[in-house]
């Protein structure tokens, strides 16, 4: 069973200038436990309005959205039930989780469970450090006396505290050096496998997602366009957002060549095009295009495109 | 035949900062150079002074700031010269893009505005001439509609037309060298691939040099012809891109290219540098890298490695690299 599912969520936003912009517009999305899902797309593609309404920090417009077998509910300034303090969210800015005047080892208190008591707790704090690779003494120090790498596998120690049973990561790694994103992809991955985590990992960065996701979903302007296990997609993008996608990323190659630009940008989500989302930017559009795909079984991959068949067999290359 | 001289010659280059404690150096005695018409790259993670070494360029670093060695530009030595002369150079010498081009835009001034200013002090054209110079500059980085994007404000355009306009507007004054600081690190890779076919084809269009900085060794790869690996504010290694990227020499250049998701390459996995950078000022007696470094050996702590040349235009400062070259073959 799947531990996190989605099932048809929206999140729109209303705004006076805008009218009503629609950032999320019908998503089906499951992880299970022990796997990494990846979500990827431009900014602009609605990815975090999405996690925010996964993780219940935001509440979706429409759909449902369950956790473990049970809904999620924003909580707004509740207290959040014991059993929805098992899903938790980890953000690009770890400042964002993180308390600067308050020192590492007291906020890390704050997440522990109240069932574990006295000497106990003190014990976890260390515990939780050491499985972030942060030595005991950083539990006495402040959030600023550590480098963004460091920051950040602290705030990861913070939602560990929890014990939680699934993580959403929102950019976990994009402020950070090659170095330290490796250091801090690698420790969820550990967790992930060790832990029989979920996890939900957001990310602009598609080179990054195909290190470590078991399936990855491609979003673009409030819907999925293609979803696939990670390495099918990458070696295979069906979809012709997924295929620019792909060739946009710099390779390092002895016969070097520039990446390739894709025409226009993300529109508005308050003027969604009519038919195909993509129709507008895509090199392959055609008359088909002027009615709204679905997402479809098509070529061993979960893709919304009409033509993915067609286009296919005429050998597009990545 | 002597070769041509370089448009810019960084010689023996050393800058300090002031700190509570004392001046601590940033900068050790770098060499670089850059040929018109050529994209040269500087890489390495944060802290190793690509930054300031691009500051230090246009004379932009703190008060304090001290400076020694050489930086010849287009025939002329730029350190020790007045206000007055780096005035000169900034703009129609050198000019430079930033990761944040919301930094590079005033917000509440039109970007007719924004471009035409610095012409008609910079160039002293007339206020018609030079809103023909700025269509002229918006075509330039591909940008449409270029009379009405006059009247716009910069919020109305995305972070990739922004950076666009913030390109055009370091174009003004027909700088022959443009230093770009990240400048597609806050992008979308689909709108990044744009920039950087833009800077490529600004660079044989008008004879531009380009002094790229970057921390993605892809970026490095698809868009520069040399590179510089900068650690702790020391040039670790450098060469022809791909040369260094594909036989890398130096153990530091190994390391990063582990760390990098490959994106195409599967079942492997990101291998991190151990440690953290080290801090100015903390630099260990020998090699900077020594204390992260898999393959350091005594001899790496007895002194600062020498820069050497290692043939085919490449330089290496490691002492125990070429026997690990050696050993592989």
């Amino acid at each position: 069973m799947s531990l996190l599912s989605m099932d048809d969520v929206s999140v729109e936003f209303r705004s006076a200038a805008r009218g009503v912009v629609r950032a999320v517009a019908g998503v089906d999305l499951t992880v299970r436990a022990g796997e990494v899902v990846g979500l990827v797309g431009e900014s602009g593609c609605g990815k975090s309005s999405l996690a925010r309404a996964a993780a219940g920090l935001a509440a979706p417009s429409g759909g449902r959205i369950r956790f473990d077998g049970e809904p999620v509910v924003p909580v707004k300034w509740r207290r959040r039930p014991a059993a929805q303090t098992r899903l938790q969210m980890i953000f690009q800015d770890p400042y964002g989780s993180l308390n600067p005047r308050r020192t590492v080892g007291s906020q890390l208190l704050d997440g522990i469970p109240a069932e574990l008591g006295g000497p106990d707790r003190q014990h976890r704090v260390i515990e939780l450090l050491e499985r972030v690779g942060m030595p005991a003494r950083a539990a006495t120090r402040y959030p600023h006396q550590f480098s963004g790498g460091q920051r950040q596998r602290l705030a990861i120690a913070r939602a560990l505290a929890a014990e939680p049973k699934m993580i959403i990561a929102d950019e976990p790694v994009t402020a950070l050096d090659a170095s330290a994103q490796a250091q801090v992809v690698s420790l969820l991955l550990s967790l992930v496998r060790e832990l029989d985590m979920g996890l939900l990992f957001i990310s602009h960065d598609l080179a990054l997602v195909h290190e470590i996701a078991d399936r990855t979903a491609v979003m673009y302007l409030g819907r999925i366009v293609e979803l696939a296990p990670t390495r099918q997609l990458m070696a295979t993008p069906r979809h012709p957002y997924t295929q620019a996608l792909v060739r946009a990323i710099p390779q390092i190659s002895a016969t070097p060549t520039l990446p390739v630009a894709l025409l226009g940008e993300v529109p508005d989500g308050a003027n969604i095009p009519a038919g195909c989302r993509f129709r507008p930017r895509c090199p392959h559009a055609q008359q088909v295009c002027l009615t709204e795909p679905v997402l479809r079984p098509a070529l061993d991959s979960l893709v919304s495109c009409w033509r993915a068949e067609e286009l296919s067999g005429e050998g597009i290359q990545v | 035949m002597t070769a041509p001289e370089p448009l810019l010659r960084i010689e023996n280059l050393a800058v300090s900062l002031p700190a509570p404690g004392g001046q601590v150096p940033v900068i050790h005695r770098m060499d670089l150079q850059v040929t018109a018409g050529e994209i040269v790259g500087i890489a390495g993670e944060s802290g190793s002074g690509k930054s300031l070494t691009a500051l230090t360029l246009l004379n932009l670093l703190p008060p304090g700031a001290r400076v020694t060695g050489s930086i010849r530009f287009a025939g002329r030595e730029l350190l020790g010269m007045d206000e007055r002369g780096w005035q000169q150079v900034r703009g129609s010498g050198i000019a430079m893009v930033f990761q944040d081009s919301s930094a590079a835009l005033h917000p509440m001034l039109t970007i007719g505005t924004q471009l035409t200013e610095h012409m008609r002090t910079g160039l002293g054209l007339d206020s018609r001439a030079a809103r023909e110079r700025a269509v002229e500059l918006l075509d330039q980085v591909r940008i449409p509609q270029a009379r009405r994007v006059l009247k716009a404000y910069p919020h109305q355009f995305s972070g990739g037309m922004r950076q666009r306009i913030a390109i055009a507007s370091a174009l003004a004054c027909r700088p022959r060298l443009l230093i770009a600081d990240e400048p597609t690190t806050a992008l979308d890779v689909t709108v990044q691939a744009g920039i950087l076919s833009l800077l490529d084809e600004l660079r044989t269009e008008n004879d531009l040099a380009v002094l790229f900085i970057t921390h993605d060794l892809g970026v490095l790869s698809s868009l520069t012809q040399r590179a510089y690996l900068f650690y702790a504010g020391r040039v670790m290694e450098s060469g022809a891109t791909t040369q260094v990227l594909t036989e890398p020499a130096h153990p530091y250049t190994a390391a990063l290219l582990a760390a990098r998701p490959h994106g195409l390459t599967s079942g492997r996995t990101l291998r991190a540098i151990p440690g953290v950078p080290v801090v100015p000022g903390q630099a260990p007696p020998g090699c900077p890298f020594e204390p992260r470094c898999a393959f350091a050996q005594p001899e790496c702590r007895a002194a600062v490695p020498a820069r050497v040349d290692i043939g085919g235009g490449r330089t290496l400062a490691c002492v125990v690299a070429p026997e690990l070259t050696e050993a592989v073959r």
